[in-house]
């Protein structure tokens, strides 16, 4: 790593130090922690009511959500923080030179193999993350916090899996 | 006393806002410590760049101490705190596929949000995929709400599954840390890797 990049990033250590409080924030404030994957499943759900709402109507799952979840996504906590994150993401990319579209990927792989990969990395993570109630965001990292169960059993099998699939997918990366 | 929302401090509006603002800290932090990089993701996996396990432990441990003092101080109820419930089963199965998801797509959710506000359409592409493995689930319900529904615990936290206190499971959860940190550092030494 060069010493111009290296100056870029900032210190992993503070920089968990800044997530932690942030979380911390969202405990004090909102009483919950963070997340990402329910933003977009509350997006899904609105969508599909938008294009089918008999759909919605005659489906029990859809039903469900909405009556644990009235007021639709604009009323949603986790839409607004994740809104919120493509802003912050934004300054900070604004400041540190890093604004321009590019597909990152390993010399080794073109850009179309690194996004056909991309788009099945997120159909296993989009569903994962519905059956294991919440991401690395959600369930991992808010749930660790709070000391829940579920939240380390969680963290370890998306840790663990990546790592023991890591040899095999090692082209794409290094 | 906190949680704010709770205690009706604030409004259900103001609390949207709040999440909004919450949000752009978290974005900011996450592209400021380099999770918009795949490859600086996946590091992780390969022990060139342990950046996300520093990260990421790190601010677990920040945000359960701060959680312990703020309830000792009588600042927050931790009663009121939402907890993740444990149902063993898909917390199993669904980590496991995200994982399967992280080596191959290089994100997860929040960081491909991150990743795509500074442009990387990687990151793009990848939220498309999550798009789509949620109506695969949301659709599909019905063929794995068994699973989903298994084995439910309630929510019991690891400390009390362990017969600890919050402050004795805080400590070796520290130790661990600092453990993995060092590991993670030593890592970096053996594997390195100059431009990615």
């Amino acid at each position: 790593m060069n010493e111009d990049r290296s100056k870029k990033y900032m210190n992993p250590y503070l920089g968990g130090v800044l997530l932690g409080l942030v979380l911390l924030t969202a405990f004090y404030f909102s009483g919950r922690g963070l997340g990402a994957s329910g933003a977009v499943k509350s997006a899904v759900v609105a969508s599909v009511e938008t294009i089918s709402p008999s759909h919605v109507e005659t489906t029990d799952f859809y039903k469900n959500y909405k009556e644990s979840h009235a007021g639709g996504p604009l009323k949603d906590w986790l839409v607004w923080e994740m809104l919120g994150v493509l802003v912050g993401g934004f300054i900070s990319g604004a400041f540190a030179g890093r604004l321009n579209f590019k597909v990152e990927h390993s010399p080794k792989v073109t850009s179309k193999i690194r996004l056909l990969f991309a788009a099945i990395g997120g159909i296993f993570f989009g569903f994962g993350s519905q059956l294991g109630r919440g991401c690395t965001s959600g369930s991992a990292l808010s749930g660790m916090a709070v000391l829940s169960l579920g939240g380390f059993i969680t963290m370890a099998f998306i840790f663990g899996t990546a790592f023991a699939l890591a040899y095999f997918a090692r082209k794409l990366w290094i | 006393m906190g949680p704010l929302i709770v205690y009706e401090y604030i409004s259900a509006n103001t609390n949207l806002l709040m999440a909004f603002i919450i949000g752009i800290g978290f974005g900011f932090v996450l592209e400021r410590s380099g999770f918009s990089s795949s490859r600086k993701l996946a590091g992780m996996f390969y022990g060139y760049d342990t950046t996300v396990l520093k990260v990421f432990f790190t601010a677990a441990i920040v945000a359960m101490l701060g959680l312990l003092f703020f309830s000792l101080f009588g600042w927050i109820d931790l009663s009121l705190i939402y907890i993740n419930p444990t149902f063993l089963w898909s917390a199993i199965v669904g980590g496991a596929i995200m994982g399967v998801g992280f080596i191959l797509g290089g994100f997860c959710p929040g960081t491909a949000f991150c990743a795509v506000s500074i442009g990387k359409l990687d990151a793009l592409v990848f939220i498309g995929g999550l798009i789509l493995g949620v109506v695969i689930f949301t659709e599909g319900f019905p063929l794995w709400e068994e699973l989903f529904y298994a084995e439910n615990m309630g929510t019991p936290t690891i400390n009390e599954l362990l017969g600890m206190s919050r402050g004795t499971f805080g400590l070796i959860l520290i130790l661990a840390a600092l453990a993995m940190f060092f590991i993670g550092e030593w890592a970096e030494r053996k594997f390195p890797r100059e431009e990615y």
